[in-house]
């Protein structure tokens, strides 16, 4: 299969509920073969069976039948940019792209489900759909699961449930989580401890590329941090109910912008749209941080004429890799701010 | 001699008890031992919970055993150091150090969730006979008795299933 990277994923739509702060939502499950070690202790022969097993196992009818064709990639017939677009559109993780060994990773052509293969665990099966999503992309993997299961054994035990490489997913292997634009709890300094109050119910905080990273753009990654114990529906739901009660934080942060700084706040998304339609070098960071606040303008119905699924492709188009393979070389830089610069104002202009 | 508790009939039994280092001895008759009985229960498993934590001063001049998954080979202290157990069997093989830690991670230790079809065993079986008791004993109250007699039926021919498959795990 050949990677067709123009393509746009499905969570980049841009359209659903709570699509004007919620951006994504994402389930993962964690799954492993009995009868073999974890990736951290097979050796290369094993790897190479686990890939050719499960590429096998996702021809299997059943699997066509529930979900749709999967396509198998082995990461070692992509070149390093190619995979770093697939981290750049939150497919497979950081650690898959640049991990020795056989790896592989298993696509849907909208890219609403991924399998990474020989990851942390065998497999790392997600769903990934656009807005608050979470009951859909949980019965979707759901049905990958079942499907997979069929024709693969997975470790499973009666009381810890699912075993999986690291404790801290053991039992449903579930992790869940939505990605936030909450610019309006950032300026109104009110994010830090809203976010705080969050771990106290059992949900985690991230920035936009998972684990360790900061929150640029103002986009926030909650995700819960019990796997075990808890049934999936309990988990999706609590998750659910916490990213509602967070848009809605950030809805009256953004009332309150509008009553109190109307004039400031229009000032700044029109001076963004300003800078992003005419600027000659941007940075990432610079336009991470501009794309928000034109992001809160359309969000606001302050900004007219473009659309959230416009923001979202902006967003991942003017990654490094992305830029890079745009331009079919690599760059220093310097030379990616430029050609950043020049992709944003070739897609505002439409 | 005479029992230390009747009184009344020849003492024929001896107990000697400790308890936190205190020494008490007592005579007793048959009839008032056997009375006595709870109070002098001997619980093999408390008494060796006992000596696990008694320490003679012999188990710190032995080197301290390091266990290991039988499957994989994986340490406890391997583990401890990347945070990644070895293979499935190591939640087994480990599990006298490894289930403390699970309980503080996860603070609980009993999975709720999703049974799989086919590696799940009988597990889907027991959760489906506790969901039918829970609907039986409602079934019950409201006095329908004729579908609790159903429900009761299903119950049993799952128990019988379960039986044939050999038991409870």
């Amino acid at each position: 299969m050949s990677l067709n990277l123009d393509r746009n994923s499905k969570w980049m739509e841009g359209s659903g509920p709570q699509a004007d702060i919620v951006i994504s939502s994402r389930v993962r499950l964690a799954r492993n073969l009995q009868g073999l070690p974890f990736p951290n202790l097979m050796n290369q022969a094993q790897e190479v069976q686990l890939i050719r097993q499960v590429g096998q196992a996702i021809l299997a009818p059943g699997v066509f039948q529930s979900v749709g064709e999967l396509k198998l990639l082995n990461l070692r017939e992509l070149a390093p940019v190619e995979r770093q677009i697939l981290v750049e559109k939150h497919l497979i993780s950081p650690d898959l792209a640049e991990g020795k060994g056989e790896k592989a990773v298993i696509l849907r052509d909208d890219e609403a489900i991924s399998i990474m293969v020989n990851e942390e665990d065998h497999l790392r099966l997600q769903c990934l759909l656009p807005a608050l999503m979470l009951h859909e992309a949980w019965r979707l993997a759901d049905a990958v699961d079942d499907a997979l299961e069929n024709e693969l054994d997975f470790a499973f035990d009666q009381e810890k449930g699912y075993l999986t490489a690291c404790p801290t997913n053991v039992g449903t292997g579930l992790r869940a989580s939505t990605m936030l634009h909450l610019p309006a709890l950032v300026l109104t300094k009110q994010a830090g401890q809203v976010l705080a109050a969050l771990t106290k119910v059992g949900v985690a905080v991230r920035g936009l590329y998972g684990e360790g990273t900061e929150a640029q753009g103002n986009i926030f990654q909650v995700s819960n941090q019990i796997t075990l114990g808890r049934s999936e529906e309990e988990i999706i739901n609590n998750l659910s109910v916490v990213t509602v009660r967070l848009a809605d934080q950030e809805r009256e942060a953004r009332e309150l912008l509008r009553k109190q700084n109307r004039w400031q706040l229009e000032d700044r998304v029109g001076r963004a749209y300003g800078i992003l339609a005419n600027a000659r070098i941007l940075s990432s960071q610079e336009a991470l941080q501009l794309l928000s606040d034109i992001r809160l303008g359309v969000e606001m119905k302050i900004l007219r004429g473009i659309d959230q699924r416009l923001i979202n492709q902006l967003m991942v188009r003017i990654q490094p890799a992305y830029l890079q393979f745009a331009a079919g070389k690599e760059m220093t830089p310097f030379e990616r701010d430029v050609h950043r610069a020049a992709k944003v104002r070739e897609l505002l202009a439409g | 001699m005479l029992c230390e508790r009747c009184q009344e009939r020849p003492a024929s039994v001896h107990v000697t008890r400790i308890i936190n280092g205190n020494k008490t001895e007592v005579y007793l008759c048959q009839e008032c031992a056997r009375e006595m009985q709870p109070q002098l229960n001997f619980s093999i498993p408390k008494f060796l919970a006992g000596l696990l934590d008694y320490d003679p001063g012999l188990e710190l001049k032995a080197p301290p055993a390091i266990e290991r998954c039988r499957q994989c080979g994986l340490s406890y202290e391997e583990f401890h150091q990347t945070g990644r157990l070895g293979c499935p069997e190591c939640y087994h093989h480990l599990a006298a150090r490894l289930d403390p830690l699970i309980r503080r991670l996860q603070g609980s230790s009993q999975h709720r969730g999703k049974v799989p079809r086919r590696a799940g065993g009988n597990l889907r079986v027991r959760r489906e006979i506790e969901k039918l008791r829970g609907q039986l004993q409602q079934l019950v109250e409201q006095e329908e008795f004729e579908k609790a007699a159903q429900v009761r039926d299903r119950i049993r021919e799952l128990e019988s299933r379960l039986g044939e498959q050999g038991g409870g795990q």
